[in-house]
């Protein structure tokens, strides 16, 4: 059967940009990329402080200097590209979007790379008592209006939740004049990166409230004030805590979730932890022909593991397109004692390439343990780690080239250990 | 002699540093708390020339969105952040700005100039819509 198109990709973020010029370099030609907003850059372009990069170029970028380059890489390797286009459906081999040039259109093709990227949890996800006043912001919405259209979003702010949206965004708002006076964690370490928290906080004396969260918006037009209050181990507050912050706004740094509606139209099968597809170690969902990467699959920290792990969707796209489906004998990869999910979930040991890359996170913070990583019964790896935490992504590779009977493995489990 | 406390960024241990420090002389007398050598490094740094990218966004007129990115060229003595950002927010520039360009020379007398981020074209007439 003749396609429309040999690969469509579904955004023009990072993921996006990177899969695209991974597959061309891997011999696929007639590509498209769509993308909804009108320009390419995705997510980076709002994330204007610097620190992207030093995996990929081995220096810190901004986030529209890593953008940059790679929209230059996909002019100069004549990409084709539908900004302003919305995907309406997709399903395997074939996508529907619409804009206003074309109108609606329904192409076909033989893979598609997901690419979408994430959303934030708005503060619907979090049940706060409190009338809905202006003033409460998702930190990233707040970012977009800052640093794209140049508004002010607030004078005296608590942010709530340590994610590095949030963390970055006290600093925004420091430099820019507003008064940040809280950053309220409901867990009792913090969710962003380490360097975010002394660099964002630290730096201008902004207080971090490690196990508290926030109990009561006040305010009906206007956010006017918020009650912090601590938590126990089972989080819940806990009486006599509280502590109030007279404050025109609220941002909500709570966490991102991958934006998976067309993925769900298309049967592609979801993880109820990582809210991405299932994928196996070419990064293919459960719909043949149907790739995933970046932010869609699972949210990172960092964009330079973005565009690595969109490099290899690429490459394994551009390989479905050439060699057509192929029988694979996928076996599971266990997630066990602390690590909370893999990507992928699950590898062909007899296809899989020489050296694959596992990225997990953990469940919990761990001082001095180790990760293991098992086929069947047989340790395979053990690295000792000085700290593990949740918020910070960490990868294992397995190579084929390791010296056991990989036909007879029924399934992979990793695992945190004490190192002895 | 202070004694300091600092979190070490040298890796995700994030290591607390307890440091003895003469402000007088300027030197380092003692540094604990570290498990590596990037913990000494990085609390001289700290206490004796702790510096900075500066990142924000300056006002453009007649540009496809409402700021355009800057950050300092290179990195710039703490102390000077809020002078920098005092002289960004006096400023403001006219599309079309190229991504690299130098929209502040010798930033509140740093010797460092204020390069864009990004690139912004003009607007054009028909489109009003800044959001992306």
């Amino acid at each position: 059967m003749k396609y429309d198109k040999d690969l469509i990709i579904i955004g023009a973020g990072p993921a996006g940009l990177a899969a695209a010029l991974s597959s061309k370099e891997n011999g696929c030609t007639n590509i498209l990329i769509i993308e909804r907003s009108q320009y390419m850059g995705g997510i980076l372009n709002q994330c204007i402080h610097n620190g992207f990069g030093l995996h990929t170029f081995h220096q810190e970028l901004t986030g529209p200097e890593y953008a940059a380059r790679y929209e230059k890489s996909i002019q100069d390797q004549h990409i084709p590209i539908s900004l302003n286009t919305m995907v309406l459906s997709i399903a395997a081999h074939s996508v529907t979007y619409v804009n206003q040039t074309e109108g609606l259109v329904t192409l076909t093709c033989h893979a598609i790379i997901l690419a979408m990227g994430c959303r934030e949890r708005p503060r619907g996800a979090l049940n706060i008592p409190g009338y809905r006043p202006s003033g409460i912001y998702p930190a990233g919405t707040a970012q977009q209006l800052m640093n794209i259209e140049g508004k002010s979003v607030g004078k005296r702010i608590v942010i709530l939740g340590s994610g590095d949206i949030g963390l970055i965004m006290a600093r925004r708002l420091t430099l820019e004049g507003s008064k940040v006076l809280a950053v309220a964690e409901i867990m009792p370490y913090s969710g962003g990166l380490k360097r975010n928290i002394v660099q964002c906080l630290d730096d201008f004396h902004i207080p971090l409230y490690l196990s508290h969260t926030i109990t009561q918006i006040e305010g009906k037009k206007r956010v006017e004030g918020v009650t912090l209050q601590k938590v126990g181990t089972d989080r819940k507050p806990i009486e006599g805590t509280t502590m109030h912050f007279d404050c025109d706004t609220l941002l909500l740094s709570v966490g991102l979730i991958p934006e998976n509606e067309l993925s769900i139209q298309a049967h592609v099968a979801l993880s109820p932890i990582t809210h991405g597809p299932l994928v196996d170690d070419t990064l293919q969902t459960s719909v043949a022909g149907i790739f995933a990467c970046g932010n869609v699959l699972h949210v990172h920290d960092l964009v330079d593991f973005v565009s690595e792990e969109a490099a290899l969707a690429g490459k394994m796209a551009s390989d479905y397109v050439k060699n057509g489906e192929k029988q694979r004998n996928n076996i599971p990869l266990h997630c066990k004692n602390g690590v909370r999910y893999s990507v992928p979930q699950s590898i062909d040991p007899l296809e899989m390439e020489q050296e694959i890359t596992i990225r997990f996170r953990v469940t919990d913070v761990f001082h001095n343990r180790s990760v293991a990583l098992y086929a069947n019964k047989t340790l395979l790896k053990k690295i000792k780690k000085k700290i593990l935490a949740p918020g910070e992504m960490e990868t294992i590779t397995i190579k084929k080239t390791q010296d056991i009977a990989w036909n007879e493995v029924q399934a992979l489990t990793i695992q945190t250990e004490e190192t002895v | 002699m202070i004694i300091k406390e600092l979190t070490c960024i040298g890796c995700p241990m994030g290591c607390q540093l307890t440091i003895e420090f003469d402000e007088i002389q300027k030197k380092l007398l003692h540094v604990s708390g570290n498990q590596c050598p990037k913990g000494n490094r990085y609390a001289h740094k700290e206490l004796t020339n702790p510096t900075r990218i500066v990142t924000s966004s300056i006002k453009i007129e007649g540009g496809e969105i409402g700021v355009v990115s800057v950050k300092t060229q290179k990195d710039i003595p703490k102390s000077q952040i809020f002078p920098i950002m005092d002289a960004i927010h006096q400023t403001t520039v006219i599309a079309p700005v190229y991504i690299g360009s130098v929209l502040i020379h010798d930033v509140a007398g740093t010797h460092v100039d204020i390069i864009a981020t990004k690139t912004v074209l003009t607007r054009k007439k028909e489109s009003t819509d800044t959001t992306l």
